[in-house]
């Protein structure tokens, strides 16, 4: 059943990514108002899809790689769902469902299977929730920046289309940036915390040093010196955007990294 | 009965004409009185504005009618003749009086095509109208319905969105960098009209701290009284750049007044907040290089122009959307005219009764059994006769009423007693009261009405675009 529910759900998405890409290139905001429907609808049966593997498992379903993603996506959907509640910012749907789409794709493309943790690695969900959380907050900010700079280069070379008329406010994209990465670094932060823990229960230090730890501490450390940066000497607007998309393609890195690695499972 | 205008416009009349028939709002009530004072005028709404003054009349017989208000626009003032007056004036009727008052409402007639006043002025007129019972059944439902288009044209299309004028794209401009300019600060170089003007738009968009610098201190100090300011001493304005969202900037000097370097410092004082700088004089005084600053945004007379320009022309897009919107609408209207016709009226009273009266016998003759045919004759001649005899008085006052100022209001009282109407204006009002009805698409109606004998179905003009709609 939970797999029907998540074939519904790619396909809603999908749907949605291709109604909200074609949206920006009509004046009307009739197009989104079904996008955003058709997107509704498939995050109601992802939720579905998610609590129905998540009775059958019995604890919450982040221990594969694949349930990690899956839940990326439905947080990432949350999240523009919460910020279109909040600013009725259509646009954004046209960013953040592609995204949404395509980590629910690659998700699908890995084994399902529950793997069978051994008692001790029970708690890992906590890390990957975390972390995953944290990486939601740095797609968002991923977003954002791409946003920013295309609204950046349009007024600069004052071209007034309609993806001018459709975009927020430079200060707007700017700030949902800042926020996007506040919220994300202290959860990834603790996602590492989390991950240590669970190493060192698993196998008995702390770090390791593997490809998976190595990213996600580097990743830890931009983002502390972006954060820092705008604080003290302006890291913002532009400069920030630039810098949040790198941060985040770290992140798929260290995501491929550790499905590579993990080949479907995290410890 | 027929809906007439007559009237003159910014589009056919000079501003020497339209002062002078220029009623001021407060002498309305007066003006709308000595209207109906004139034969023939049953209904009447005065819309008066600078870009116009028409007259909205329902009357007997529209040459009559045309004439009747030409006289009566004549007379408004002493120095007119109508000889002078009449190569201004438009007359239209029926389905053309009222697309044009549809189109005025919804600012499709204005100088300005989107503007907003318009409406607020024709609300105002239908008071007075209403207040001094000048308005009917007729007028009451057209103007409602025109206040009803002209809402759903202002919501539905993007006519009345964009910026028309060069210092509310600046706003606009604005908006596109800040989220929220109630806490931005503008700083205003010079005292140009233009910078004046825009420096008024901002602040009534939000922004709530201005900062003035002109060359000439007293200035200064009486725009900041103005805008609720502070003056800044003009060779001191480069260092206060910084602490300046929007920087507006319009002197007559003949030199750059502010630098690239100047921004570029400011850009850095503000770590990299975006600054948004308008220069709007001609020669420019902000040097173009700015541009190729990162995080500064700037823009010169023309690119106002232009962005004013687009925006015209993505009101003239919206304009055709409207135009379809207000066709629509009147075909709906004119369907609601033609039933308020007396014959189909009759037609449909009659045919109602009967309908009720077959069903009632029929009930009552099946419960009977077996009857003599005289036995039947006699109960059907009852029926009959009571039907007809309930009829009668209505129908010989509906008859005698249909050419009375009242006439309307009759057939709209019978229709609504009798609940004619689904069988009259083919289906638009389709069992709901008319106000309810007529907020519905037509489009959508036309289908779920029920079939309507051709005798009873108007032929209008109106009908053949509702047709064509469906």
């Amino acid at each position: 059943m939970s797999v029907m529910f998540m074939m519904a759900t790619m396909v809603l998405y999908l749907t949605g990514t291709a109604l909200f890409l074609g949206s920006l290139l009509r004046r009307s905001e009739a197009w989104s108002q079904v996008s955003l429907g058709v997107t509704a609808v498939g995050f109601v049966s992802h939720t579905i899809a998610l609590a129905m593997r998540m009775m059958v498992a019995g604890h919450v379903p982040l221990t594969s790689f694949y349930e990690a993603l899956s839940f990326f996506s439905w947080s990432l959907v949350v999240v523009f769902l919460w910020v279109e509640f909040r600013h009725r910012l259509h646009v954004l749907g046209a960013f953040i469902l592609p995204i949404a789409s395509l980590s629910l794709l690659s998700a699908a493309a890995l084994p399902q299977e529950n793997p069978a943790l051994a008692p001790m690695l029970q708690t890992v969900w906590v890390h990957v929730t975390l972390s995953m959380l944290g990486a939601v907050g740095f797609a968002v900010a991923f977003v954002a920046g791409i946003m920013y700079l295309i609204q950046d280069g349009l007024l600069k070379s004052k071209r007034f289309n309609i993806l001018y008329a459709k975009l927020p406010s430079l200060d707007f994209l700017d700030h949902l940036n800042q926020q996007s990465i506040v919220m994300g670094f202290p959860l990834l932060t603790l996602g590492i915390i989390t991950g240590a823990i669970s190493a060192q229960i698993a196998g008995g230090s702390y770090l390791s040093w593997n490809p998976e730890q190595a990213g996600a501490l580097v990743t830890w450390m931009f983002y502390f010196i972006v954060l820092l940066g705008r604080i003290t000497v302006g890291w913002r607007a532009k400069k920030a955007a630039y810098l949040t998309i790198i941060g985040f393609a770290g992140v798929v890195l260290t995501l491929i990294g550790v499905a590579l690695k993990g080949h479907g499972s995290i410890a | 009965m027929d809906l007439i205008v007559v009237g003159l416009s910014h589009k056919t009349a000079p501003v020497e004409i339209r002062e002078r028939l220029a009623v001021p709002e407060s002498r309305l009530g007066e003006a709308l009185c000595r209207l109906r004072a004139y034969s023939g005028i049953q209904e009447g709404l005065l819309l008066s504005t600078c870009n116009r003054v028409e007259v909205y009349a329902v009357v007997e017989r529209v040459e009559e009618g045309y004439a009747r208000v030409q006289d009566y626009l004549a007379d408004t003032h002493l120095s007119l003749s109508s000889e002078q007056l009449t190569p201004h004036l438009y007359c239209y009727t029926g389905d053309r009086a009222i697309g044009h008052l549809f189109r005025v409402a919804s600012s499709l007639d204005s100088m300005i095509v989107g503007e907003s006043q318009i409406l607020g002025q024709l609300k105002e007129a239908f008071a007075v109208a209403l207040t001094h019972k000048a308005s009917g059944v007729i007028l009451n439902k057209v103007v409602k319905k025109a206040i009803s288009v002209a809402k759903r044209v202002r919501t539905e299309t993007k006519i009345a969105e964009a910026a028309v004028s060069v210092s509310y794209a600046a706003v606009e401009l604005a908006k596109k960098i800040f989220s929220n300019l109630s806490e931005q600060c503008v700083l205003l170089v010079g005292a140009g009209e233009m910078a004046k003007l825009a420096g008024q738009h901002l602040v009534n968009s939000g922004v709530r701290h201005v900062r003035i610098t002109t060359r000439d201190p007293h200035s200064a100090l009486a725009l900041a009284d103005r805008f609720n300011g502070v003056s800044v001493p003009f060779d001191e304005f480069r260092r206060e750049m910084a602490a300046s969202d929007i920087v507006l900037c319009s002197t007559g000097a003949s030199q750059y007044l502010i630098r690239a370097e100047d921004v570029q410092r400011a850009v850095r004082q503000r770590m990299n907040r975006p600054i948004f700088l308008i220069d709007l004089s001609v020669p420019r005084n902000i040097d173009p290089a700015v541009k190729d600053i990162d995080n500064a945004f700037l823009f010169n007379i023309d690119d106002l122009e232009m962005r004013v320009e687009q925006n015209r022309e993505e009101r003239r897009r919206e304009a055709v959307h409207a135009e379809r919107m207000v066709e629509e609408e009147v075909g709906v209207i004119v369907q609601w005219l033609k039933s308020l016709e007396i014959t189909p009226t009759i037609v449909a009273l009659r045919k109602r009764a009967e309908e009720i009266k077959q069903i009632e016998l029929e009930k009552v003759l099946g419960r009977l059994g077996h009857l003599s045919a005289h036995e039947r004759g006699m109960i059907e001649s009852l029926a009959s006769a009571i039907v007809n005899k309930m009829l009668h008085g209505s129908l010989v006052t509906l008859k005698a009423e249909s050419d009375s100022a009242s006439g309307a209001m009759f057939v709209e009282a019978a229709r609504r007693f009798f609940n004619l109407e689904d069988r009259l204006g083919a289906g638009e009002c389709h069992g709901l009261t008319p106000e309810r009805a007529c907020e519905d698409d037509p489009a959508a109606d036309a289908l779920s009405a029920p079939p309507v004998p051709a005798a009873s179905r108007p032929a209008s003009p109106g009908d053949r675009k509702g047709a064509a709609d469906g």
